[in-house]
Order: structure tokens, then sequence, then C-alpha cells
């Protein structure tokens, strides 16, 4: 099979779509890495797959439903939602301005 | 009085607590003791609860009758299993200082069950790895030579029970992480049927994946863990309505003419030689045990490697995408390396363009793995295939190839994709160090699986870990 190779264009890309900031080892180490990786789980394009359903729910459960309630006995109280924050304000988590002036 | 945890099962700490022999707190500073000794050595724990803590609790049980299941038995929780006000970090340095602020429902189970949780244990970080090496913090050691890894990604939790730190370990296994660690450390451990055990409160490696189970001395103790722990949980919608089984009444009803299937794609070339001859003895042994042995085929063995690192990660760069910062824990600046390589392979098979040719095409070839194991399951019973290729291997050994890492899991990833429970049972030991075995069933079949694996345990002393001892 043909050698996958991932260029540091690609490795840019990806880490960016999954908010993740590489430094520059990590990238020549990753795209070394994920392109041997890539070339492993590739074989799974040789296998005959026509005509056969997809499976995503292993013991078959369908459409598993619950009464629109509050449950209350697993609800959290705001200091307790906030209790692992690493910043707030007034109540509110607190973060970064994404927006300029 | 002094009690040798290391060799003492659950079973026996309760006879001996309700025959007033010893008592909670007899048993829960036996397990300190351990911790204090090996702890800085072996990594085990993450956190210990507080000494105070544990003894005012040990003592609120001693007053009683002991008639709960799980009266007094000390417990150490996965660092995946979210406590409250008991620091969980996951293994990970993103949740270095993150205080859960409620119980999973495993948690609450094993709390009403009246056992003390002692500890958080060392892991492979949110669950990817096999060796107990990809922990943020300092790799946990194998108790029978510490200069070799204990099996992940449930390392502490195996090796906290080896070496006498609690009765019992909680874990989850993914595609081998209660089974390895349990091969590695010579225990018993079960990986149940997908949705068998809630998974509410355990932070998400693959969700659909996923399973809770247990690392014990014993089959009995097993499934004693097991009894306690399963069932529908209105909290985790893929938890089962299927009845949980009296597991340890059904122990001693000795199966009768039990098929046992061989797949014939697992004798593969890569088997270490050790490993290899100690199976043929236990197919020997199972066999005069009144077994019938039976080859069977799953074909798409090989390619369930593949698809198992095309879902899983997947699920997992879905599952990371929450750590923000923003609510809790630290930036994604601080994931480890295994975690930034799994959510690059992920967000890359989920990526434009890409989706078909990998994530669709896995979900197809999911299904393929599935019907092996139905279509084998229509002949035999069990089926019954070496836990690991390999011995435990050199701590560092395989660190810097991630492919050759993954195929640790060669026998026991096929078993994640399916769905199905697998039981690994010890089955001696090889030049010194332990060999384990799993007996895989049909889905929703844990009760013959443990009663099997009770047949096959006694065949085997219980051999409590000597090396650390000298």
């Amino acid at each position: 099979m043909k050698q996958s190779s991932l260029t540091s264009n690609d490795i840019d890309h990806i880490s960016t779509l999954a908010h993740l900031f590489l430094t520059d080892d990590e990238k020549s180490l990753f795209a070394i890495q994920l392109s041997a990786i890539l070339d492993f789980i590739s074989k799974l394009q040789k296998v005959s797959t026509t005509n056969i359903e997809p499976t995503s729910q292993i013991t078959g459960l369908q459409n598993v439903f619950r009464e629109d309630e509050i449950d209350t006995s697993r609800m959290l109280s705001q200091k307790q939602a906030l209790a692992n924050a690493p910043a707030t304000y007034k109540g509110y988590f607190q973060v970064k301005a994404i927006f300029g002036e | 009085m002094t009690i040798d945890i290391k060799s003492l099962t659950i079973i026996q700490a309760l006879e001996g607590m309700r025959n007033k022999k010893f008592t909670a707190v007899d048993l829960v500073q036996g397990c300190l003791a351990n911790i204090n000794k090996y702890n800085d050595d072996y990594h085990v724990l993450l956190t210990v609860v507080d000494e105070a803590v544990l003894l005012t609790k040990a003592k609120e049980i001693d007053k009683t009758d002991y008639s709960l299941p799980l009266s007094g038995i000390p417990i150490v929780l996965k660092d995946l299993f979210s406590t409250d006000g008991l620091r969980t970090t996951a293994g990970s340095k993103v949740l270095e200082n993150y205080t859960p602020v409620y119980d999973a429902t495993v948690v609450t189970k094993l709390k009403a069950a009246g056992a003390i949780i002692i500890g958080k244990a060392n892991q492979d970080a949110w669950g990817h790895g096999s060796s107990g090496e990809n922990t943020d913090y300092k790799p946990t050691k194998n108790p029978f030579d510490p200069s070799r890894v204990p099996g992940g990604s449930s390392s502490g939790s195996a090796v906290a029970v080896s070496l006498g730190m609690a009765l019992a370990g909680t874990g989850t296994d993914t595609g081998s992480s209660v089974r390895l660690p349990a091969a590695f450390c010579n225990l018993v451990g079960l990986k149940p049927t997908y949705g068998r055990v809630s998974r509410y409160g355990i932070i998400a490696m693959a969700s659909s994946f996923d399973t809770i189970g247990h690392i014990t001395k014993t089959v009995s103790d097993n499934a004693l863990m097991l009894e306690i722990t399963a069932g529908k949980d209105p909290y985790d919608a893929t938890t089962s309505h299927c009845p949980v089984a009296k597991y340890t009444q059904l122990l001693s009803s000795t199966p009768k003419s039990i098929t046992v299937g061989i797949p014939k794609e697992y004798m593969i070339e890569g088997i270490d030689k050790k490993i290899q001859k100690s199976f043929e003895e236990t197919l020997s042994t199972l066999t005069k045990l009144g077994f019938q042995m039976k080859e069977v085929s799953l074909p798409h063995t090989n390619d369930a490697m593949a698809c198992y690192y095309i879902l899983v990660p997947s699920e997992v760069s879905s599952n990371l995408a929450r750590y923000d910062g923003v609510r809790y824990g630290n930036s994604r600046q601080s994931f480890g390396s295994e975690a930034k390589r799994r959510i690059m392979t992920g967000t890359y098979a989920l990526s434009a363009g890409y989706y078909d040719a990998f994530y669709q095409t896995a979900t197809k070839v999911r299904s393929l793995v599935k019907q092996d194991f139905e279509n084998a399951f229509r002949n035999v019973d069990v089926i019954v295939a070496p836990s690991s290729p390999s011995l435990p291997f050199k701590i560092g050994e395989k660190a810097d190839d991630p492919v050759k890492m993954y195929l640790s899991d060669v026998f026991m990833c096929p078993v994640n994709i399916a769905g199905v429970p697998s039981l690994n049972v010890p089955a001696g030991f090889v030049v010194g160090l332990p060999v384990g075995i799993q007996f895989i069933g049909p889905q929703w079949s844990e009760e013959k699986l443990f009663a099997i694996g009770a047949v096959y345990e006694h065949t085997n002393k219980i051999r409590p870990v000597s090396q650390s001892d000298q």
C-alpha cells in the first residue's frame, strides 16, 4: 500500500480543527507518527462492506426516551457549577474577550 | 491486629468481620500501611483519602453487624470515576486540580453497599493506553517486576489490589483496560457487556465502547462487585433493562457440557512462544475439567484493530472537545502526547472529505466483527484466548512506537467492538511473570463466564505478589 504522509500544512489544519496548539517538535513528531497510524488504519479500505449496515449502538437499543421533567436530585447549584471554574465574575464563568472594542 | 491484605479476598474479609476476627478499622489500617510502604516507589494512587476520615468511616461500620454486601471493604477507584469532594484527575494534568461535585452512579452504589473508598488510582491519562505509561503523573510499576509495566489503562487499580492497598479496584475497559492490567498482575478482571454497568459520572473515553468493570483477586469477589454495580440507570440511557443475575449464587452451579471455542485467527506469528506454550497447558487443563474444545473462526480479527483505531479516536476527539479550561480544568495546552495524538487522529478521520472513507467504513466493519462473534457463538458456549500476545513488557520498550503499542491489545479490542463480555482469569506464571487467559461470551452471559472462570480458577492457587517483599 502507498505510504501515507501528512504535510506540515495537514498537521496545522487538523490541530486548528481540534483546537490544539502544538510545538514545532510535536508537529514534526506527529507528522511521522500520524502517517504511520494512517497507514495502519487505511487497510480497512480493502474490506468489502457492500450491503453491510453500519452499527452505532452495539446492543441494539433504539429510541430511549424519558419524561421531560426536571430532576432536582441531580441539579447543581450555581455555587457547585462554578466551584471548579478558573475565573468567575458575579456568579458567571469569566472568559477572555473574543471581540475587539 | 495485622491482616495480610495482599492475600485476603473480599469474601474472606466479610466473614472475618462478621465472625469478629477483625474489624473494618483493622482493614483500613492494613491498607494504609501498604500505601505508606509502596506508593512512593510504585506510583499506584494519585489521591489518598485522609486517614482520620477513613478511620471515622470504619468505626461507624464497626458499630454495625456488617450486614451490607460490602460492609467495611476498602476499595480504590480508577481516577476516571467522579467522586463528590475528592480530586479526580483522569490521570491527566488537565484535571490536576479538579474536584467533582457529584458521585458517579457506581460510586453511589458502592458507598450504599458499605464500601470504604480509600483513594483514586493512577492510570493512562483518559484511559488512553495499555501499559500505564501514558499517565501524566509517574508511571505505575508491575509488582512482580518493577522494571516492567503493570498493564493499562487501569494500572493503579490492579497494582493497588496486588500490593494490598485495597481489596478491589474499579476500572473501565474500552479496549483492554480492565483485562490487561488484571492479566499482567495475576488478578481477575471483567469487561462486562456494553450497557451492563452505568457510565454516568465516569469521564468518557469512547462512549460507544466504554464499559465499567472491576479488578479483584478471585472470580467470586468479581461476581459480588458486578452484582452490586450492574443494572439500569436512568442517568445513562445506554444501560440495559436486561435483569441482573445473582452472580454470586450462580457460581457453584457447575456448568455441564460446555463447548469452548478456540479462534484460529488468534494463533498469530507475533505471539510469544512462552505464552503459546502456557495457553496450550490451559487448554489441556480445560479438557481435563471436561470441557469440549472446538476451533472457531473470527475472520475479521485483523480488520478489527484498524476499525478500533478509527472509531475510538473519533469518539475521543469528540469527548475531549469539552475540555476548554473555562468551566473546570486547565487549558488544552495541558493535554499529554497520547491524548493529542488520538485527538488529531480522530479529528482527521472525522474531517470533511475523509468521513466516509474512515468513520463510515469502520462502522460497517464493526457490524462484520459483531457478526463474527455471533456466528462463533452458534457453535460454542464461550471462546477462550490468551489475554495478551506478550508477557508484561519493560517500561519504555514500546513508548516510541504507537502502532506497536496499539497491537498489545489485539486479543482484546475485538471484544469491545462486538460489545460482548470477557473475563480475565490468572493462568499461572512464565519466567516469574503472570499470564492471563480470557473467557469471552455472548452479550449478557456474565454469569456463565463467572461460573466457568470459577471452575478454572480452582486449578490455580491464588499467588499474592512476592517480588516486592524482597
